[in-house]
């Protein structure tokens, strides 16, 4: 495998994912060494749904309190919304989208998402895994990774 | 306004041509008349003005709602009046453009409200209303028409209590009165412009005709025409007279001048030169004045005539409706039951002139309008109106009386409703009718909901994928079983966005979508709607994907959005049952690629969903077809092995919707599926014991699969399952299951074993018809054998059975007839029979409509009049019953006409009542019958015809109606019961000379030395009689030959 292959082989998958570097490099050290990117791309791949959710609950926890506070959920939300220029405040649908989503995931009603209450959302409904923007690659990418690596996805399929 | 309206419509009929009233001068003085009547009307009847109308007047209008004043609540679009009838409906309503005025009292107001429109609304109004009379008084006003005569409605009036029938029949007489007001106030208008045409000429002498003949009442001694032929125009004057506007040419004879000769033409009528004696030539020329039509000219010429007219002239419009009326009988019977509905007191009166009104409608249906006045523009106006009509009719059908047209809307909807949820099997006509979106009635009340949904659905356009998914999410967390969050969605625009996500690569939005579509899709309407915007070729397309999940929900959406036909149509279009079949395969190779552990879902969910979706799609024929060549009954037979109830339901379903079909019948006996069904039976799911029920019911048409129930053990459970009663779809299932194995002699010892019987004697009570049906019908078949009439008997069977026979349902009134039929072979339970009464009902139930129900009655009659003592004097006392036999004859069921015949040949056992057939005509009717290739038919006919020799020169009279000959030919039929009837047929006509001669020429000798030599003792017999007459016949000639 050159390095040109793996270099557009990571593009693919990480299309989406602007979090991705952080969420690779445990030790924070600023590189992403072999044992983090075999253990990022088991995550991606093969991971549990509790292992996904670890991953995007640290993904989306900007700050790394534990909790996905209403600040942080505004700034990962803030472009999710087409701007209507009619619109007198560009942010109030932004704010309402975060009241919202406390609103279905915040469990204790804290006014934050700790990760039991995320964990609670999440296994209530899959889809809010990645509620405040991708973070895993999408199924398609995925998909295309595994042919482009494996050539034979079928063959690690019953793992 | 009254009956002139319509007539005022004839009068100018170049204008009349569509719906739309032309503004002639005439027209616009009858409404200008019309106007001032009802405006003053408040004034001068307030009484009257009270009344409601049968039914309202609808038009649209042009009034601005605002333009309503004090007395009606008013908002933007619509109206109120505060004034309501007894059940609380505004009396006028307003819903831009349309509106409904049900008094006159709410009429003379909008006239004073439409100030300077007046003209304009009053003449929408007519336009709209054709027939306002009708609307206003209801359809018994025709009744009233029919006998004018002031006598007999004062009569009416003082034997009639009732106040509302008063106020109806003075209201009547007020627009009688305005009708004649009309009448004569067109004429001045009339006689400025006279323009005759053929119709109206052709009503004038066809009226006068009916005035005409000898006697001092009539008005003339003979009208005619002088030519018979008729051109296509209505003309009768030859061409080249034609054009001189010439239409046709009468000989009239008053009673006091001589014979004229008149010239009737578009300009007018005027006397003409006369016929020329010597070549029947007509003198053409002008030889008097022009009249504007024929009775002012004959009341002209002859004083005799106009003397009589104005006798006549009272019951004038009355006698012209007599005249049609006679045309058609049927119409006056009605006539006289709507006669009969009338005095009924209270408010019923209403009700049951809507029940009337709607069952004449019904009948009225494929008969020419009654109405008189409709003559005039008869083709264009009856097509429509019939179409109306027949619309009508049909609503009335499915929805019983229609209380108002807004209510029935309601019951038609939830009728709708609940034929969608019970799983009932293709009958397809009745489903495609779409019911009415009904909108939000105003915007003041919506719930909160409504907002929080709008918001979302915002979100939903205009935001990326994740504020998308949010959306989705939150939108999920409202009551989407609740129809107002359903209809929000849909009203604020979210169907489009959440069908358009679908489109999209997004899985996550994919799955949103389609989770809260699989919801709201519960709901008929949505259901609809869903199809409009197309959403089900997109679903049918994800059943492609390779994530279960989304192949899961696709399907389970596909199921409940496919429970209307043109939604089956259009998945089985785009390939959605090959599809869905092949989701039934994914349990069976697990090797598919399971994405990620994230999206997973088991295989069995995927082919549970996939039969959940085949299960709605299969209640139409042609994807019943699709599903079995899509190689979907092997899958649904592996299926059924699996233990899953949820997966078993929906497989179950499937089968039993499909197993309507012969096809499909064959292949489930094949793949062994009954033994499945019928282990099913003993699971605790008590949906799934209904649809394997059901299931057998559908599939035990067949003996082979009757066996196989039997040999797998399937009769023990279903007999236990009868003594639950409480699910009554289940039990229904249940009996209708034991209904068809009962068919094999063999069941039914089971069930007498599993005292099957008995229970479902006690179930012929209090249960309701679904059950009945099956119950009474597996009891039909119980009680061919002897033992069980026995045992019905003595549980108290019979009784429960003879008073099912006053039902209205056909299959039930069928299967109930057969059940009696069977019993009265019993003579201690015929006593009983006879003793209720059933005999009489069996009789009455051959006026059934339903050809079935007449058979089925007809074959029950044999064995009662077999078994009945005194059984001639029995049948004597029906009154008309006899005659009511003989006339079935004329039917053109073979059924009908097969069990008819046995009836008489039951009824000719005894000759007093042999004697009155005869009079009755029987011999003709059985001797048309007699040229048929129906062996049954054939059989029975035969023995009617044996019957009927013995009574006069019947036997001559069926040689001389040639039953002989095609008898003969009888013999050469397959069945030997056939030729046992035939031969003791011919045995018996061959005792007259004639009949003996026509059956050597038709070679009836030879056939029946072939019967001679039969093992049938009786067959032997009447062929040996037969032959031993013709031979005698040919001994006797020879012998007066050579002496």
């Amino acid at each position: 495998m050159n390095r040109k292959k793996l270099q557009k082989l990571t593009d693919t998958l990480t299309k989406n994912c602007k979090h991705l570097f952080r969420g690779f490099d445990k030790d924070n050290d600023g590189y992403v060494n072999v044992s983090e990117w075999i253990y990022g791309l088991s995550v991606f791949l093969r991971g549990t749904l509790e292992e996904k959710m670890k991953y995007c609950f640290e993904v989306f926890d900007l700050n790394g309190d534990g909790f996905i506070s209403k600040e942080e959920m505004f700034h990962m939300l803030k472009n999710s919304l087409l701007k209507q220029p009619s619109e007198e405040d560009p942010d109030e649908g932004i704010k309402d989208l975060v009241e919202i989503t406390l609103k279905k995931m915040d469990h204790d009603h804290d006014g934050k998402l700790s990760f039991t209450d995320y964990e609670q959302a999440v296994r209530e409904e899959t889809l809010l895994l990645e509620a405040f923007g991708p973070c895993l690659p999408d199924p398609k990418s995925h998909m295309e990774f595994e042919a482009q690596v494996f050539k034979d996805p079928n063959e690690f399929n019953d793992i | 306004m009254g009956v002139a309206l319509t007539r005022s419509a004839q009068w100018s009929a170049a204008g009349y041509g569509t719906r739309t009233l032309e503004i002639t001068p005439l027209n616009e003085a009858i409404l200008k008349e019309i106007i001032v009547f009802v405006a003053s009307f408040i004034y001068k009847h307030p009484q009257e003005a009270k009344y409601v109308f049968v039914e309202p007047l609808e038009w649209k209008t042009n009034l601005d709602p605002s333009a309503f004043e004090s007395g009606y609540i008013v908002s933007e679009t619509t109206v109120k009046s505060e004034e309501v009838d007894k059940d609380g409906q505004p009396l006028l309503s307003v819903s831009v453009p349309h509106i409904r005025v049900r008094s006159f009292g709410q009429l003379s107001r909008l006239l004073l409200t439409a100030k300077d429109m007046k003209l304009k609304e009053a003449q929408a109004c007519i336009e709209a209303n054709r027939d306002p009379v009708t609307k206003i008084l209801g359809l018994d006003y025709n009744t009233m028409k029919e006998d004018t005569s002031v006598v007999n409605i004062l009569d009416k009036i003082t034997k009639d209590e009732d106040p509302e029938s008063e106020i109806k029949m003075k209201l009547g007489m007020l627009l009688k009165q305005l009708d004649l007001h009309l009448l004569n106030h067109s004429l001045k208008h009339i006689s400025l412009e006279i323009r005759l045409n053929p119709t109206i000429v052709k009503n004038d002498i066809e009226l006068l005709k009916h005035f005409s003949g000898k006697g001092e009442q009539t008005v003339l001694e003979s009208i005619d025409y002088t030519s018979d032929y008729e051109f296509s125009n209505g003309c009768r004057a030859p061409p080249w007279r034609q054009i001189h506007g010439e239409i046709c040419y009468v000989l009239v004879k008053p009673h006091d001048v001589e014979t004229l000769c008149i010239t009737c033409s578009a300009e007018g009528v005027f006397l003409n030169g006369g016929k020329t004696d010597d070549e029947g030539e007509i003198n053409y020329e002008r030889k008097s004045e022009i009249y504007k039509d024929l009775v002012t000219f004959l009341k002209e010429r002859s004083a005799k005539f106009s003397e009589n007219m104005s006798k006549q002239d009272v019951r004038f419009s009355g006698e012209w409706k007599k005249k049609e009326a006679l045309k058609e009988a049927p119409k006056k019977e009605e006539a006289a039951a709507l006669q009969k509905a009338l005095p009924a007191s209270g408010k019923s009166v209403l009700e049951k002139n809507y029940i009337n009104f709607g069952k004449s409608q019904m009948t009225k249906r494929l008969q020419p309008s009654l109405n008189w006045k409709a003559t005039f523009d008869f083709k264009d106006k009856g097509a429509s109106k019939d179409t109306q009509e027949e619309k009508h009719g049909r609503r009335l059908e499915r929805s019983g009386p229609p209380v108002s047209p807004r209510r029935s809307q309601l019951v038609r909807k939830s009728a709708e409703k609940i034929e969608e949820i019970i799983s009932e099997s293709s009958s397809e006509s009745e489903e495609d009718e779409e019911p009415p979106d009904h909108h939000q009635e105003a915007n003041a009340g919506l719930p909160s909901e409504y907002w929080q949904i709008q918001k979302l659905v915002k979100y939903l356009k205009g935001g990326n994928q994740t504020a998308t998914v949010i959306a989705l999410c939150s939108m999920q967390d409202f009551n989407l079983a609740q129809e107002t969050c359903q209809l929000a969605i849909r009203d604020v625009g979210g169907l489009e966005v959440l069908i358009n996500l679908l489109d999209t690569d997004e899985v996550k939005c994919k799955i949103g979508s389609l989770k809260i579509l699989k919801e709201i899709s519960h709901n008929p309407q949505i259901r609809r709607n869903i199809v409009d915007l197309g959403g089900l070729p997109i679903m049918v397309n994800i059943l492609d994907s390779p994530h279960k999940s989304l192949k899961c929900l696709a399907a389970e959406t596909i199921a409940n959005v496919a429970k209307f036909r043109r939604a089956r149509r259009a998945v089985r279009r785009h390939g959605g049952i090959t599809k869905l079949v092949a989701l039934l395969d994914c349990a069976q190779n697990s090797g598919e690629p399971s994405q990620s552990s994230l999206y997973d879902a088991r295989d069995v969910e995927v082919a549970r969903c996939g039969a959940l979706a085949l299960w709605s799609c299969s209640k139409s024929y042609e994807n019943k077809e699709a599903i079995r060549k899509a190689g979907g009954i092997p899958l649904l037979a592996g299926l059924l092995k699996t233990s899953h109830e949820n997966m078993l339901i929906p497989v179950v379903g499937t089968l039993q919707e499909c197993a309507s079909e012969e096809s499909y019948r064959t292949a489930i006996k094949a793949e062994r599926i009954i033994e499945n069904l019928v282990k099913n039976l003993n699971s605790e799911n008590e949906q799934l014991q209904e649809h394997c029920a059901m299931a057998i019911y559908q599939c035990a048409e067949d003996k082979e699969t009757r066996d196989l129930v039997r040999l797998h053990g399937g009769l023990k459970p279903l007999a236990s399952l009868l003594n639950n009663t409480d699910n009554k779809e289940r039990l229904a299932a249940v009996t209708g299951a034991i209904w068809k194995c009962s068919i094999s002699k063999e069941n039914v010892t089971k069930f007498r074993e599993y005292k099957a019987i008995e229970t479902l004697v006690g179930l012929l009570t209090d249960q309701p018809e679904e059950v009945l049906v099956n119950v009474v019908g597996a009891l039909g078949e119980c009680c061919q054998e002897y033992e069980n009439r026995v045992l019905v008997r003595k549980c108290g069977g019979i009784q429960p059975l003879v008073n099912l026979l006053i039902g209205i349902n056909q299959t039930l009134l069928v299967n109930v007839t057969k059940a009696v039929g069977a019993c009265a072979l019993e003579p201690e339970s015929m006593m009983i029979i006879d003793r209720l009464d059933g005999v009489r009902l069996l009789w009455s139930l051959l006026k059934n409509p339903h050809p079935d129900v007449k058979a089925s009655a007809a074959w029950a009659l044999c064995p009662c009049i077999q078994n009945a003592k005194d059984a001639g004097e029995m049948v004597r006392s029906f009154v008309g019953g006899l005659e009511l036999v003989v006339n079935l004859l004329r039917s053109d069921n073979k059924e009908v006409l097969a069990s008819v015949c046995a009836a008489i040949t039951n009824i000719a056992k005894d000759q007093e009542n042999l004697a009155v057939i005869t009079d009755h005509g029987v011999v003709p009717l059985l001797s048309k019958l007699a040229n048929t290739n129906n062996d049954k038919l054939r059989r029975h006919l035969a023995e009617a015809i044996s019957r009927c020799c013995m009574w006069g020169r019947n036997r001559a009279a069926f040689g001389e109606y040639k039953a002989v000959a095609p008898l003969v030919r009888y013999l050469k039929s397959n069945d030997t019961r056939v030729h046992q009837a035939t031969a003791q047929a011919l045995y018996q006509l061959s005792e007259d000379a004639d009949n003996c001669i026509t059956m050597h020429e038709n070679g009836a000798v030879k056939l029946l030395l072939d019967m001679v030599g039969s093992p049938d003792q009786d067959l032997q017999e009447a062929a040996a009689g037969c032959i031993y007459n013709i031979r005698k016949l040919a001994l006797a000639t020879e012998k007066a030959r050579y002496t």
